[in-house]
């Protein structure tokens, strides 16, 4: 632990607690329409809703919503499939890529609605200027906008009026865009432009190399030349990184220099990952006309938050202690020191690790080093983060909605214990809401285990593990991709192969189940409590923005991701720990 | 909260509110986020970072592009500074191709005998002997170590320092003179406190070769 490192992680933090009051409010505002932005534009707001075959007063009950939901992200999984597909011979295509295979199109198609962003491909050398905008951007934007729609549907459900509709989907889903990722996009992308991050149509740029003896061919020539692959990359980054998306523009996602260039680049990166899950802590707690609940679920997320990256920071900093004796892995002011392996010389450890565990505790799966060269323990928060649901902030919208199904479970533990019919913000919690909010934290938790298991038994899926070696760290990239696809987040053990037809496809599954199978529960338990009436607070009742109510739901988050996956766990970066202090 | 007069109960569906919106939306946000939002944002990049923008590019003299200051190059002579490792294929630091190492910590490919580390040291030692030095320090990690992208420019000023007396030997100058070039190529942290300070390989040799070039003996 050193002093620059600590001060880092704090001024992080600082910053995004900082933002959450004045965005989340904005946003409420927004989705309640009654911001600044609304009353200017609302003309053009209504001539698209015209243009869309809607209007903004036409609500939806919460099938409706979630077909609309469905079908939306549907259609647009098939334009993102389609594109892939005919690349080759449509414009902004200066690197003349061919045509993406079948399940590698299918797998990126899912991959983006879904706002997971999984990448099986590497984008400089897989995807045309014209793919990455037109398919890829679009989703980054619209998916998180999507995720974003189900949670205000969810809070029109929880808070205190009774009502038969849920809003309107294509509303929330253009306020998402237009006044909240849009002109949050635009403003972090010319940021990013001014590090260094690159914004062209060109096509790549060759080089004379400084050293022209330095390297040979395959061949026996020497290598001359070096091709600078660039592209219109910092209007993707900024969207991948503020709506949870995280599908690098390059193979290497925000480790590239082209992605992020500088460590100013690198903190405006990490912020936009937790500043709008964070911030819809507070929309939430103002839309429901009580800003403590929406305090109290940031709370508990900052906490769990706060004591894993304290985790994966300590274990990286403390190096690789099988590195030969000639090796300096000790921190000073002019040496990073600790585990560089997959690291950046930019960034160093604090700021690497402190990426890791945003990037997995929101759904976001951009990265800046490499997760697989972490060390066991390093690695194991990661993984861990998603698997606790994607909950801990999460992805924009999914996040909070994930959290919610746990308050719902807690505050339903809670009247078990003492008696009583539990109730969350006034609505009574009964037989149905309480299937549909284990479905949904259930489902991620099969779909992990059982992909990893299938995958460890089958030959498709041992063929493509990068790191055999020993056997504990080969186990970790499995479940590693299964815990990030089950729960739409997108990192990668990097070294595990998985463009192939055995992984495109498994994930693919993974996500598309992670995804819909978990909004529709949402969506219905929103249709169900908007329904029913309010129940005035009583002396039984429990209150859910105290302590006591925060201590209950970091218990129930993390016994219910402790009890799943610690066997998991302990096949992996657990072994695989004890192996490294055991020499 | 006005009802939906499509919807008669709250367990119908509301078809027109369905399908034509959804195909809509789409063609619509397609247009606005995936086509004219990109062309903004190029706009108006090229237009106040235009060289960012293009990708940080350097030329020599007569003008020719010999690299990006942000993405590294390859040097295996002693008498440059060496970067970061890259493990990017089919050779290092290929700019068309990002990639890590993605090994292990107990890969043996990583810290067998014959694996990423101990290759490095052979290699960093061979090349202090090439040039005639010793140096009793040891060697700062990132020195034997690959980066993420297999593309970093930089190493630690650390890294720099365990260099200086082999390059100023091979070149033929003085490590004073060395270091201060090193010196004017280093980077502090980001706003003082953010990341690590580092010295920008690439335009370090770059400047070497102006100021101090190599003798015509060591040259290829």
């Amino acid at each position: 632990m050193t002093f620059s490192g600590v001060l880092q992680l704090v001024i992080y933090m600082a910053v995004l607690l900082l933002l959450v009051k004045p965005l989340g409010s904005y946003m409420a505002h927004v989705y309640e329409g009654t911001s600044g932005v609304n009353r200017v534009f609302r003309p053009l707001e209504r001539g698209i809703y015209r243009l869309l075959g809607t209007r903004e007063d036409l609500q939806m009950n919460w099938k409706t919503y979630a077909l609309a939901f469905m079908l939306f992200n549907f259609i647009g999984l098939l334009v993102v499939y389609g594109l892939q597909r005919v690349q080759a011979s449509l414009p902004l295509n200066p690197a003349g890529m061919g045509p993406v295979s079948m399940e590698s199109s299918f797998n990126t198609a899912v991959s983006f609605a879904t706002n997971t962003n999984w990448q099986g491909y590497g984008g400089e050398y897989t995807m045309s200027y014209l793919t990455q905008m037109l398919g890829l951007t679009v989703q980054n934007f619209v998916s998180a906008a999507s995720g974003m729609a189900v949670l205000v549907a969810l809070i029109r459900g929880l808070r205190g009026r009774t009502a038969q509709t849920i809003g309107s989907f294509w509303v929330d889903l253009t306020r998402s865009v237009l006044y909240i990722l849009l002109p949050l996009a635009a403003l972090v992308a010319i940021i990013l432009v001014s590090q260094g991050t690159v914004q062209t149509f060109d096509t790549y740029t060759t080089a004379q190399v400084v050293d022209a003896t330095a390297l040979t061919n395959a061949d026996g020539s020497a290598v001359i030349t070096q091709t600078l692959a660039v592209g219109p990359a910092a209007s993707q980054i900024a969207i991948k990184q503020l709506g949870t998306n995280g599908g690098g523009f390059f193979n290497v996602n925000s480790a590239h220099p082209f992605e992020n260039p500088t460590p100013l680049s690198n903190f405006v990166e990490l912020l936009s990952i937790l500043l709008i899950p964070a911030a819809l802590c507070y929309t939430f707690g103002k839309m429901v006309g009580d800003p403590r609940q929406g305090w109290a679920v940031l709370a508990v997320m900052v906490i769990i938050f706060v004591v894993l990256l304290a985790g994966v920071y300590l274990a990286e900093q403390a190096g690789n202690p099988q590195f030969s004796a000639k090796v300096d892995q000790v921190t000073t002011e002019f040496n990073p020191g600790g585990n560089m392996e997959g690291k950046e010389a930019r960034f160093g450890i604090a700021p690497s690790t402190l990426w890791a565990a945003a990037t997995t505790a929101a759904s976001n799966g951009s990265v800046n080093s490499m997760h697989d060269s972490y060390m066991p323990l390093g690695g194991l928060v990661p993984m861990w983060l998603m698997q606790l649901g994607e909950v801990i902030f999460g992805g924009v919208g999914s996040g909070l909605y994930g959290m919610l199904m746990f308050a719902i479970v807690a505050v339903f533990i809670a009247g078990l214990m003492v008696g009583r019919t539990p109730e969350y913000l006034g609505k009574k919690i009964e037989a149905y809401e309480m299937k549909m909010a284990s479905l949904v934290i259930l489902i991620p938790c099969a779909v992990v285990l059982i992909g990893t298991a299938t995958a460890v038994v089958s030959e498709g899926g041992l063929a493509t593990i990068y790191n055999p070696k020993p056997a504990a760290h080969g186990f970790s990239e499995v479940l590693y991709a299964f815990s990030s696809a089950g729960n739409n987040n997108g990192s990668a053990f990097a070294g595990l192969g998985a463009n192939t037809p055995f992984y495109n496809t498994a994930l693919g599954l993974a996500m598309w189940f992670a995804r819909y199978w978990l909004a529709i529960p949402t969506l219905a338990i929103a249709g169900s409590l908007a329904a029913k009436k309010v129940v005035p607070a009583s002396e039984g009742t429990l209150p859910t923005h105290t302590g006591l109510f925060m201590a209950m739901l970091i218990g129930v988050v993390i016994i219910v991701g402790a009890l799943t996956f610690i066997p998991a766990l302990a096949l992996g970066p657990i072994i695989e720990h004890i192996l490294l202090i055991g020499g | 909260m006005k009802a939906n007069p499509n919807l008669k109960t709250n367990q119908g569906i509301d078809w027109r509110q369905v399908i034509m919106p959804s195909v809509l939306s789409i063609v619509f946000f397609t247009l606005v986020t995936g086509a004219l939002y990109p062309a903004v944002i190029t706009g108006l990049a090229q237009a106040i970072f235009p060289r960012q923008a293009k990708g940080s590019l350097i030329t020599n003299a007569d003008g020719t592009v010999i690299g990006s200051e942000l993405i590294g190059q390859q040097f295996s002579n002693p008498a440059y500074f060496w970067g970061r490792l890259s493990a990017t294929s089919p050779v290092a630091y290929n700019g068309a191709a990002s990639s890590g190492s993605n090994y292990g910590p107990l890969s043996p490919a990583l810290i067998g005998p014959d694996g990423l580390v101990q290759s490095r040291i052979k290699a960093l030692e061979e090349a202090n002997a090439a040039g005639g030095v010793t140096v009793d320090t040891p060697i700062p990690v990132d020195l034997v170590t690959a980066s993420g992208s297999g593309l970093d420019p930089h190493i630690s000023p650390a890294a720099a320092q365990y260099q200086i007396a082999r390059v100023a030997m091979l070149r033929g100058v003085s490590a004073v003179e060395v270091k201060a070039l090193v010196d004017q190529f280093t980077e502090g942290r980001g706003l003082g406190v953010l990341g690590e300070a580092r010295v920008n390989v690439l335009m370090l040799n770059v400047a070497l070769d102006k100021q101090y070039p190599l003798p015509a003996a060591t040259k290829p």
